[in-house]
């Protein structure tokens, strides 16, 4: 019943909502850090907001197929949406980081190659781009279903390449980054098909 | 007859004592009681511009109540600062537990304004107002055998919720070595901007050491003890790698995870540029010779 009436709520949203909330948001935050909103650290706390929110919607774009298997919600039409979303948030976040944080070149690069969790960060937007690529139609007609899939599960490593790079940059044992690796994990293990067959019976 | 007349003005329209003070005339004050020894350094005067009470009482990090900078402004003002007592102990003649205005009484509280430098690479100016160390430790009397400082914060988890998770073993503790503690740069604040320190800057009695990185600075002490070993501290204890027991800012060496060569000074809104960091944090000529012969990059 209650799996019914989110599905059909969840059909009278169009995806491209996902897309117009989401630089709508970006752009309010941008505003409210130039201008005051967002304390007295307005880079570290854009960074921070930018990278937050892809990997909350990483780690959703990763529930879609577990949502629908074991719960019958349905998110498959926003999968799309959700994954571009996420890609063009870790891209803002790094833009922040690049040009407002670290400010030179010289000392981006050295931060890339000397920083593990800078490191890992990097690699995790690498793998993101031909994600983002080939997120259109006429990629999966060209390479063909079953290449697309297997190009797209690049996404399992970048979830867990950015979910570490958030623990790996917090100070002391904090609770939020081991949440969102916790989760991760949780939704990359559903994908063993041991686990599957057994979840489902 | 009272009440016939109501201002349209409410005390929300009075200048706060931080900004009508005015921050040069304070630092012209201060100039005097810095002393000597910031002459030396050049170019510094203009780089002593304090910030502004709104961010030094918003940002911070004080783990107790939270590790998000702004969770200690929020949860603070749960801590109860009155009454207050420091249990000092360990090697000195006159032990005991003492009042807060027992420590107060006879202490000359100057305002001291220091560059503030975190480990994460953000810093601040801060006009202190507090006393120097070695006037209390003159006072308690330091044994021959001491060597060591070891300072504790407040463990009280009913009024700390960051306490419930152990982000760091609890309480917190931090340490200095004894000439370090008595160097006259070292001071316990009491307060800032000439207002009692606010509960999230470490009320009501905190150190500051402004050539090491933040986190030396102990906040909300309870307890003072001279030791002749070395006493533990926090983060040294929860990353010794990355956190030495000496923790002097220093540009040349990195922590693990980050540079420290450059930081950002907080106020300077989404478009600051980062300036260099100093050794020492600016403070190289009145500091330095506490660790002539040491290799910094070791004893980090």
């Amino acid at each position: 019943m209650m799996v019914e009436s989110i599905n059909r709520a969840l059909r009278r949203l169009p995806p491209w909502a996902i897309y117009v909330a989401a630089a709508l948001w970006a752009s309010w935050m941008f505003y409210l850090g130039a201008t005051g909103g967002l304390g007295v650290e307005p880079i570290e706390a854009l960074e921070h907001a930018y990278g937050e929110r892809a990997l909350q919607l990483i780690v959703l774009g990763l529930a879609v197929t577990p949502l629908r298997r074991f719960l019958g919600i349905n998110l498959i039409r926003f999968r799309r949406a959700i994954g571009v979303t996420a890609f063009f948030l870790v891209l803002a976040h790094f833009a922040v980081w690049a040009v407002l944080d670290v400010q030179s070149a010289s000392r981006i690069w050295a931060d890339i190659v000397k920083r593990p969790y800078i490191t890992i960060g990097m690699a995790a937007l690498a793998l993101l781009i031909p994600l983002a690529v080939t997120s259109n139609n006429l990629s999966v007609r060209r390479l063909g279903s079953a290449a697309w899939r297997r190009l797209h599960m690049l996404v399992y490593p970048a979830a867990l390449l950015g979910a570490l790079h958030y623990v790996w940059l917090a100070k002391g044992f904090q609770l939020e980054p081991m949440i969102y690796l916790g989760l991760t994990l949780l939704l990359l293990a559903l994908r063993f098909p041991a686990l599957q067959t057994r979840l489902a019976s | 007859m009272a009440g016939r007349y109501r201002s349209p003005l409410t005390w929300n329209d009075v200048t706060p004592r931080s900004l009508y003070l005015n921050r040069r005339q304070i630092m012209a004050g201060s100039g005097a009681l810095l002393g000597a020894g910031l002459i030396g350094n050049r170019a510094q005067a203009q780089d002593l511009e304090p910030n502004t009470w709104e961010e030094i009482t918003n940002y911070n990090n004080f783990y107790e109540f939270g590790t998000g900078k702004d969770d200690p402004a929020r949860n603070a003002h749960m801590m109860t600062t009155q009454p207050w007592s420091i249990q000092i102990d360990g090697l000195v003649d006159n032990p005991g537990t003492y009042s807060f205005a027992e420590i107060m009484d006879g202490m000359t509280v100057e305002e001291r304004i220091y560059r503030l430098r975190c480990v994460e690479a953000w810093s601040m100016v801060v006009p202190w107002n507090g006393f120097e160390l070695a006037d209390l430790l003159e006072r308690v009397g330091v044994q021959a055998g001491a060597r060591y400082v070891a300072f504790e914060t407040l463990n009280r988890p009913e009024e700390m919720p960051g306490l419930r998770f152990p982000v760091l073993e609890w309480p917190y503790r931090e340490g200095l070595r004894l000439d370090e503690a008595m160097h006259p740069l070292t001071i316990l604040a009491t307060g800032l901007y000439g207002e009692p320190m606010p509960n999230q800057n470490g009320a009501p009695i905190r150190l500051v050491v402004p050539w090491k990185y933040g986190f030396k600075s102990i906040k909300s002490i309870v307890r003072i003890t001279l030791t002749e070993e070395q006493p533990p501290a926090s983060w040294n204890m929860a990353q010794p790698r990355e956190y030495g027991f000496y923790s002097n800012v220093n540009p040349n060496v990195d922590h693990p995870r980050w540079s420290q060569a450059t930081e950002r000074r907080i106020g300077g809104g989404l478009f600051a540029t980062r300036q260099d960091t100093l050794m020492f944090n600016g403070y190289e000529d009145e500091v330095a010779g506490l660790y002539e012969g040491m290799d910094l990059a070791e004893f980090f």
